[in-house]
């Protein structure tokens, strides 16, 4: 049947790998936890950026898109071939983003609409197909190798923590990266047109219809933003997570996670959600390396004992 | 409608019989193919219980055969463990469980977060098999030897005469077709009908709908695990692969391609999927893409899968293209 | 007086800050047919949803046949013998008439773990199934598939299954809905059939319906009781008309 490159797994998804080299003895003082806090964090805002977009699609288009880590994973390789094309970060960045977003459009276009009246299952096989065809298309154009993007020189430095420890310049950009998009996101929602048109969608996606909107404008725009968030996410995180063929299925899964938890359709849940896992796979790395992996499934499972719709269903 | 009732079964019966004579005619490399195809057959009918009887949109399928599956290597491997019915309990038991809890954490939800969470649950049980070094890691284990059925000195079945175990794999896809047949058709299975087309009129009816979804999932994990024994002991092989979503949603494909709720459908998908899969490896390297397109072509154009003519086109669709009666729970905002 | 089949002691329902059914206490006698009216907005379907534990209640208790049954899930109710219709159909549409009866006829077989003989050989499934067909008008449809229903032939149906339960309380919301006066005479018929020998708690818009089915009526306005009498009490009463034309004026 399918065969799998090997995943990652027990080294908390390779985030924030601290120290750099194993074996080396660790002295688990402040300046130690305070870097395992701003790289759960960090984890976490990006895991909001994939999760918010994975929740919007959800919430407002009733659709299941398992297709959602392979536009992440899209958006690292064009960073990726873009960086080394043009030499410039920021170049690939814009030119990245927007081809990420008209991919995922006609995906929409020739696709998706035809899909959503229908069960979610078609949808779920659906988005399946596109994940292999893209993950194939990706394998033609670039290979199955590991490749490195390097950290624009702009920020390529590290702040001092301590006397020998420091952080990172690039991680806290991705983290405010990652903050500024979601208080624009927040930002639109709330207080734009467009914002209201997603927020009736999301409460009641027949009214809206009903109300004489233009639903497929909706879920085009909606889609859009969906894609972009997450070819976004990707790309900036390419610099400290290496490029890899499993990617994709890797966020995905933990992105799913991050919704169901914090409940279908919530952007607040998917924060939450996004910052729950972002902190507790960290520390379940440097806590738990055998068991990494489950720790993120058995505290979901948890939530949703308790909760089978989500902490924040509904809002 | 009488003679609609008979083809279903009729064409399963056409089935098994040609996979009974086909190794007259056909050569060791088909013989091989076909056997894969039987065991896949029933892996698939058993994800039809769930999916195309019952509604539940299982994307964890896997985890169930892949369990019996590393069982039963474990218990060779390591145990030095023989005896096909001890290894088929302990695999089926282990499969079991795992849908036991599996189906008690995911039959409280609905909807889209059941497939999410089915395929979140399905991805620890890989974790765990490809992370725990007992189980031999990413790379798989190879089975040390095959199971046969022994009173005494005497060898009843050696399974690891391929002819034997094609024949034991066939003789399995019957009995669970039989077996299912049976189990669908007694009231029980008119309950799951019931969920499926209208849960919360069910439940209105007088029926406890929650164990009876978890009771179609320990069945189905069992079949699964069926499925899952043979195919290790078919392949000689077992990896994380087996257990990982992927590997789940190939065998929906399987069920939605052929025609789901039908039990023989599957098995016809089986046959579709592998053959087309072993025609395009041959062509070219990147089959994935071939087959993606493929799967994305049938969910567009043929939703109601090969036989799905077969099996009275009209009853199928009314359920197909509407959304089930989950949407206005579903919709955000609602209490 | 009749004995008490179904109380209910300071019952509410709270939606966030909406008191949808607010400390209702009533008593339904056994074989009386029990109409419940208001404006929309009252409480009434809340009130049914409670009554059949489609809905948990924020406060209060429900006793069925001296039993509390307040927390009891929807299926258990069904066992104790209480029966539901909905106002919106809720059939299975893809199946015919009788298998739609199947379901209900056989939440009264014992155990739950039937796996062997086949549905169709239990033969008191199928004669309660086909019983509630016939109590329902539906029985020369026994084989027409669902769907192909008209919409009067739906709600009939959707009686039928739930009397196939053998229901000894038939909850029934808004049986009329939706239908024309062509087709509503042969609902109302079945309903005077069923009032004559079943206990009924009904909410109907269709006040000649009421007025010509119901023995005793329970008037809610805003969540919360007005007036509990027999239809003539009721029709007469100064609040109700009050409640009523009152809501006339203001729409």
């Amino acid at each position: 049947m399918a065969s799998l490159p090997p995943l990652r797994s027990g080294e908390g998804s390779g985030w924030g790998q601290y120290p750099a080299s194993p074996g080396e003895r660790v002295r688990m003082d402040a300046a130690y936890y305070l870097i395992q806090i701003l790289n759960g964090v960090q984890y976490g805002f990006l895991l909001f950026l994939v999760a918010s977009g994975l929740t919007l699609i959800f919430g407002i288009m009733g659709i299941v898109n398992l297709a959602h880590g392979a536009f992440y994973m899209v958006g690292a390789y064009l960073a990726f071939w873009l960086d080394s094309v043009t030499g410039s970060f920021t170049l690939a960045l814009l030119i990245g983003v927007p081809v990420s977003v008209g991919l995922g459009l006609a995906i929409e276009r020739f696709g998706f609409t035809h899909l959503y009246r229908r069960d979610h299952l078609y949808q779920v096989l659906f988005t399946f197909g596109l994940i292999l065809v893209i993950g194939e298309l990706r394998s033609i154009l670039w290979g199955n190798d590991v490749y490195g993007v390097d950290v624009p020189p702009l920020l390529a430095g590290s702040i001092p923590l301590t006397e020998t420890q420091s952080y990172p310049i690039y991680r806290l950009f991705i983290s405010l990266a990652c903050l500024a998009t979601a208080a624009g996101l927040t930002g639109l929602i709330r207080y734009t047109k467009l914002g209201m048109m997603i927020r009736a969608g999301a409460s009641n996606r027949e009214m809206v219809q009903v109300l004489g909107l233009d639903v497929n404008r909706l879920f085009m725009v909606v889609f859009g933003i969906g894609v972009g968030l997450a070819a976004f996410a990707g790309m900036i995180a390419a610099p400290v997570n290496s490029v890899h063929p499993g990617m994709g299925d890797e966020i995905l899964i933990i992105s799913f996670v991050v919704v169901v938890i914090g409940g279908v359709g919530s952007i607040k849940g998917a924060f939450f959600g996004a910052m729950l896992i972002g902190l507790a796979d960290t520390f379940g790395a440097v806590f738990l390396p055998e068991a990494a992996g489950v720790v993120v499934y058995a505290l979901m499972a948890l939530v949703l004992v308790w909760r089978p719709r989500g902490l924040f269903a509904g809002g | 409608m009488q003679h609609q009732k008979l083809a279903l079964p009729l064409l399963f019966a056409a089935l098994a019989v040609g996979i009974a004579l086909f190794p007259l005619v056909g050569d060791t490399f088909y013989i091989r193919l076909v056997a894969k195809i039987v065991v896949l057959g029933i892996l698939a009918m058993s994800l039809d219980l769930l999916v195309g009887y019952t509604g539940l949109i299982s994307l964890g399928h896997a985890a169930f055969s892949g369990t019996a599956g590393y069982v039963a290597a474990a218990l060779i491997n390591k145990a030095g463990i023989l005896d096909l019915p001890t290894l088929l309990a302990a695999s089926l038991t282990a499969s079991g469980l795992v849908a036991l809890v599996i189906g008690w954490i995911s039959v409280r939800t609905t909807g889209i977060y059941f497939i999410m969470i089915t395929l979140a649950l399905g991805q620890m049980v890989f974790f765990f098999f490809h992370d725990v070094s007992f189980w031999g890691g990413a790379d798989g284990v190879n089975l040390a030897d095959k199971p046969a059925v022994a009173v005494g000195e005497t060898v009843l079945l050696d399974l690891s005469v391929r002819i034997n175990f094609y024949y034991t794999a066939l003789a399995c896809l019957v009995l669970v077709y039989l077996l299912l047949t049976m189990v669908l058709h007694a009231p029980f299975g008119q309950v799951l009908r019931g969920i499926r087309i209208n849960e919360a009129r069910t439940k209105a009816l007088g029926h406890d709908v929650q164990r009876y979804k978890l009771a179609c999932f320990v069945i189905s994990g069992l079949i699964a695990g069926l499925a899952g024994f043979l195919e290790v002991v078919r392949g000689g092989f077992i990896s994380p692969a087996h257990v990982n979503w992927h590997e789940s949603a190939m065998v929906l494909i399987v069920v939605i391609l052929g025609g789901m709720g039908t039990l023989v459908g599957p098995v016809v998908g089986a046959f579709a999927l592998v053959l087309l899969e072993d025609y395009v490896a041959d062509l070219t390297d990147h089959w994935k893409l071939v087959i993606g397109l493929f799967v994305i072509g049938v969910v567009l154009f043929l939703p109601d899968g090969l036989i799905g003519p077969l099996a009275k086109g009209g009853k199928r669709r009314l359920c197909l293209f509407r959304r089930p009666k989950e949407t206005p729970r579903e919709s955000i905002g609602d209490a | 007086m009749r004995e008490t089949i179904l109380e209910t002691r300071n019952l509410s329902r709270t939606f966030g800050g909406l008191r949808a059914v607010a400390g209702a206490s009533l008593a339904f006698e056994k074989g009386v047919v029990h109409a419940v009216l208001g404006p929309n907005g009252a409480g009434k379907t809340t009130l049914i949803n409670l009554l059949s534990g489609d809905l948990p209640p924020s406060e209060g208790m429900i006793l069925f046949k001296g039993q509390d049954v307040t927390h009891m899930p929807v299926h258990k109710r069904v066992h104790l013998g209480i029966g539901r219709s909905y106002q919106k159909t809720n059939i299975f549409p893809e199946l015919t008439c009788l298998d739609n009866c199947w379901l209900g006829a056989q939440a009264r077989l014992p155990g739950w773990l039937n796996l062997m003989r086949p549905a169709r050989g239990y033969p008191a499934v199928r004669d309660r199934a086909e019983r509630a067909l016939v109590l329902c008008g539906l029985d020369h449809r026994a084989d027409a598939v669902a769907a192909t229903l008209s919409h009067g032939e739906m709600r009939q149906l959707e009686i039928g299954m739930m009397l196939a339960t053998e229901p000894d309380l038939l909850l029934l919301d808004e049986p009329l809905a939706g239908m024309g006066v062509e087709e509503s005479w042969r609902v109302i018929d079945l309903l005077k059939r069923l009032g004559s020998d079943h206990t009924m708690i009904l909410i109907e818009h269709d006040m000649d319906a009421v007025f010509s089915i119901a023995q005793r009526i329970t008037v809610m306005v805003n969540g919360t009781v007005l007036e509990t009498g027999s239809v003539e009490e009721i029709r007469s009463s100064p609040a109700v008309r009050e409640a009523y034309l009152g809501e006339e004026h203001a729409a």
